[in-house]
């Protein structure tokens, strides 16, 4: 393993396997291996020694970290100023105690429950540092709020999995974390009318910044009797209770409503972010589904009828779902998801299915044609982590 | 100043044969070949420039789209988007052997959907348009440019448009959900969809803010939001620039993020309250604008901490509007800005530089110093919150060397905003304005890196040609015709 401590040194390492044309898995610290399609190679480049704060500026809601700086420690860097990332990334329960870094975080877009009200992490990257499989350093964006500056290279490797280049540094916008945290709860809905539920909530003037829905299963793995609905209000005290209050008397019609104070909602909320109602035994895939907020119930009936368990976040339009990762179930699962009109992540499955032409959804020609020509804009000689998104 | 590429002279030699082409392709109502025809779109926002195009196509179909842009394409003929016309920074300027592709026909709203909080609308709709037709059912579509009225979700989708309520609602990018996109080969793309997220690279966000380099987008999935409760704006007026922007670090660093923190200098001040009568304080070397939103109660207690960090900073005056009509009143003069400059002078630029929040003293001070060495007035209007400045160059267009200075002076204010850490452009764009100083803010490397993901969708670099990049040296060009 490669894992330079400086810009420089994955620059050189980048030069040197683009000149001997040998492809290389990129990595942080390893903890997202097993998703989306496996990658092969003789040698790896990690960011793990890339580590640092070197920009914190509170008041412009302002981070920048280098690549390989752990999440927590970003995290923990933040909560000093008061402050949180955005869209509250997951570590998910099911990777273990493996530590992620900032870049891993970046170059999967994950994104927690408050995705829903505040946008994905690729909405936070304000400005990224990136060394190209041409091992040229490249600068996108910057450290302001605003800028439409040129093209959104920043976008692009947002989500690509370390396909077009590496990145060294990355800036994010931050806010203040909340003074409370409340949350309603409605018991023993099915996944429709739970949805509904929902969107009343989202529908609602009062700013909630999670919708989640557990069915039974998921609910007693955190130790509720039946399926929980929840929405989620993240404010200064006095409207975190008043909009909770609000809250309940729209969910009145659903049923009785159970409020839960910060303690608890900062629990349920970090499980839900985190994937840990989801039952994962020793060989089950893991897969992530987004749909628009309506067709989360239909995902989850396929899943059953596949033998599969989950739960819903973003009012409906996430569904993580886990059990045996059989073709079977990833052609039900897919098909459904296709019809509808929804993408769908394997975050854990057997090599088999992680080699599976439906692995990741397939493109339109024109659109792969593309896809292509702008990897290779990045990657002409096609080693970094090459076959890690799309098989060719 | 500003040079464009010599036309192809092979396809002016074939104006003709062209004109057929797309008249075999739409309905004849969308061909506009006629000079007398083609004259209101010579220009843009940026009216110092004229440039008579081609021809102008104005499609009313996705298909339509893609035929004109196959034609273009198997034709080596160049293509101008247009939305409105409204951009600041030339994006929309026509060149003498291109098609101009107006999206004005395609102004209908396709479906709303308030489960899954979205619609789907048209690439000509308005901005305003999609708020107006959902306001009633209590949703609105949060990006709010200040040329909302009249500009286009499609050129929305081409600048990243934000507006002054980003700072808690985002820009085009962090607001849309899907985008069908032609590519100048004609192929239609669907990116994205009503979901939030998608698997594979991010076409949209490489899209968005492309600024018609990659292709047309014909229809747009916008996220809808729920409205507040309802929103209430105070005014803080203060003795410095500086103590104004120490005020706006100090609210950010409470936790409060108000919905809007516009910042207003002195001559902005006088020249939008002569305008609009709006009540602003003239002994005020600096205001600010605050906004928030909530039920009444939480109105009262977001502003009473607001009030109470205003009042560490020695203000002038500080007022909270009582009512739905003092709000407006506080927000027509800030709206009213530009034609509060056009009253005063005859011409402006409106720069639009993005800088970390905390230089914002140094910044005005060395803008001030540049107005007085250039000669030219300047206002200054600033979204606080997010570092977008906006200062307006007063300048007369008819005179060459007044409108030379101007262009001068704005490069200068780009430049300090790079130089202090920010960027050439928060929200309007590049477009042939700022191109030749893309260089200032990227190394030849990394814009040939950005040039490469151009040319991956339009190999022939007929989308928008001479916008956004620097011309390659050794580009022959032709001179930019000015208004005057």
């Amino acid at each position: 393993m490669i894992a330079p401590s400086d810009e420089a040194g994955l620059v050189a390492a980048i030069e040197a396997a683009a000149a001997s044309r040998t492809p290389l898995t990129i990595e942080g610290l390893g903890s997202k291996a097993g998703f989306a399609r496996p990658v092969q190679t003789a040698e790896t480049l990690s960011t793990r020694n890339l580590t640092g704060i070197p920009l914190h500026a509170p008041q412009e809601l302002i981070v920048s970290a280098r690549a390989g700086t752990t999440l927590a420690a970003l995290e923990a860097k933040l909560a000093e100023a008061g402050q949180h990332l955005i869209a509250e990334p997951p570590h998910y329960a099911f990777l273990g105690a493996e530590a992620q870094t900032v870049g891993g975080i970046i170059a999967t877009n994950l994104s927690g429950p408050r995705r829903i009200a505040w946008g994905a992490m690729r909405d936070h990257v304000m400005g990224i540092r990136a060394v190209t499989g041409r091992a040229e350093v490249i600068r996108s964006g910057g450290r302001v709020l605003k800028n439409v500056t040129g093209l959104d290279l920043c976008k692009l490797f947002t989500g690509s999995y370390g396909t077009l280049g590496v990145m060294s540094e990355i800036t994010l916008k931050v806010l203040p974390a909340p003074e409370a945290t409340g949350t309603v709860l409605l018991a023993g809905l099915d996944a429709a009318t739970a949805v509904k539920a929902l969107s009343a909530a989202l529908g609602s003037p009062f700013s909630v910044t999670g919708a989640a829905h557990l069915p039974e299963g998921a609910a007693a793995a955190l130790g509720h009797a039946r399926a929980i609905t929840i929405a989620r209000i993240e404010d200064f005290t006095d409207s975190v209770h008043y909009r909770i209050g609000r809250l309940a008397e729209i969910w009145g019609a659903f049923g009785t409503v159970e409020q839960l104070d910060t303690s608890a909602s900062l629990g349920l909320w970090r499980a839900v972010r985190d994937a840990a109602p989801l039952a994962v035994r020793d060989g089950d895939a893991v897969w992530r589904i987004s749909v628009r907020p309506s067709a989360g119930p239909a995902v989850l009936e396929a899943a059953r009828g596949a033998g599969l368990d989950g739960y819903l976040d973003w009012g409906g339009g996430l569904a993580f779902l886990s059990g045996p990762g059989t073709e079977a179930a990833h052609t039900a699962i897919a098909s459904a998801t296709r019809r509808a009109g929804g993408e769908w992540w394997l975050l854990r499955a057997p090599d088999a299915l992680r080699h599976h032409p439906d692995a990741l959804q397939r493109e339109p020609e024109a659109m792969a044609a593309i896809r292509r020509r702008v990897a290779a804009a990045f990657d002409p000689a096609g080693i970094l982590n090459p076959g890690r998104l799309h098989a060719a | 100043m500003i040079a464009l590429p010599q036309p192809k002279t092979d396809v002016l030699a074939r104006r003709d044969a062209v004109h057929e082409g797309l008249r075999a392709l739409l309905p004849a109502r969308a061909v506009i070949t006629d000079p007398s025809r083609l004259k209101p779109y010579e220009t843009d926002g940026l009216s110092a420039y004229r440039q008579m195009p081609l021809a102008v196509v104005l499609p009313e179909s996705t298909e339509q789209v893609a035929a004109v842009l196959r034609f273009c394409h198997q034709n080596g003929v160049r293509v101008v988007p247009r939305g409105a016309g409204t951009s600041l920074a030339g994006g929309a300027l026509p060149l003498a052997d291109a098609v101009v592709v107006g999206m004005m026909r395609m102004n209908r709203i396709l479906d709303v959907n308030y489960a899954d909080r979205y619609a789907v609308v048209q690439a000509g709709v308005t901005n305003l348009g999609i708020t107006k037709a959902v306001e009633a059912d209590g949703f609105f579509y949060a990006p709010d440019p200040s040329s909302q009225l009249a500009c286009m979700i499609g050129g929305n989708i081409g600048m990243n448009s934000g507006g002054a309520h980003c700072l808690k609602y985002g820009v085009t990018a962090n607001n849309v959900l899907g985008i069908k996109l032609v590519t100048i080969e004609g192929e239609i793309l669907e990116l994205g969809g009503a979901h939030l997220d998608t698997a594979g690279y991010d076409w949209m966000g490489i899209v968005i803010g492309s600024e018609g380099q990659l292709g047309i987008a014909t229809e747009i999935t916008v996220r809808l939001l729920r409205a507040p409760e309802g929103t209430r704006a105070m005014l803080a007026a203060f003795k410095s620039n500086e103590i104004a922007g120490r005020c706006v670090d100090a609210i950010i660093g409470s936790g409060i993020i108000p919905v809007a923190l516009e910042f207003m200098d002195r001559p902005a001040i006088h020249a939008c309250e002569a305008f609009a009568k709006a009540g602003y304080p003239l002994d005020a070397e600096a205001m600010l604008i605050i906004e928030v939103e909530g039920s009444v109660e939480e109105q009262d207690s977001l502003l009473g901490r607001i009030k109470e960090i205003c009042a560490r900073f020695d203000p002038i005056s500080l007022k909270v509007s009582q009512s739905a009509e003092e709000s407006a009143a506080i927000w027509k003069g800030r709206k009213g800005a530009f034609g509060a400059i056009g009253r005063i002078s005859p011409d402006y630029l409106c720069m639009d530089g993005t800088i970390p929040t905390s230089t914002l003293p140094e910044v005005l001070r060395r803008i001030g110093e540049m107005s007085e060495q250039y000669g030219l007035g300047v206002a200054n209007i600033f979204h606080a919150g997010d570092g977008n400045l906006h200062p307006l160059i007063m300048f007369d267009a008819n005179n060459p060397e007044s409108m030379h200075k101007a262009e001068a002076f704005g490069a200068d204010i780009l430049k300090l905003c790079v130089e202090v850490g920010g960027c050439l452009t928060g929200e309007h764009g590049v477009g042939v304005e700022k191109r030749d100083l893309m260089s200032v803010q990227f190394t030849e490397t990394e814009l040939d890196q950005q040039r490469r993901v151009k040319t991956a969708f339009d190999a022939g670099w007929l989308l928008n040609t001479a916008k956004v990049f620097p011309l390659k040296p050794g580009t022959e060009t032709a001179p930019m015709p000015h208004a005057a």
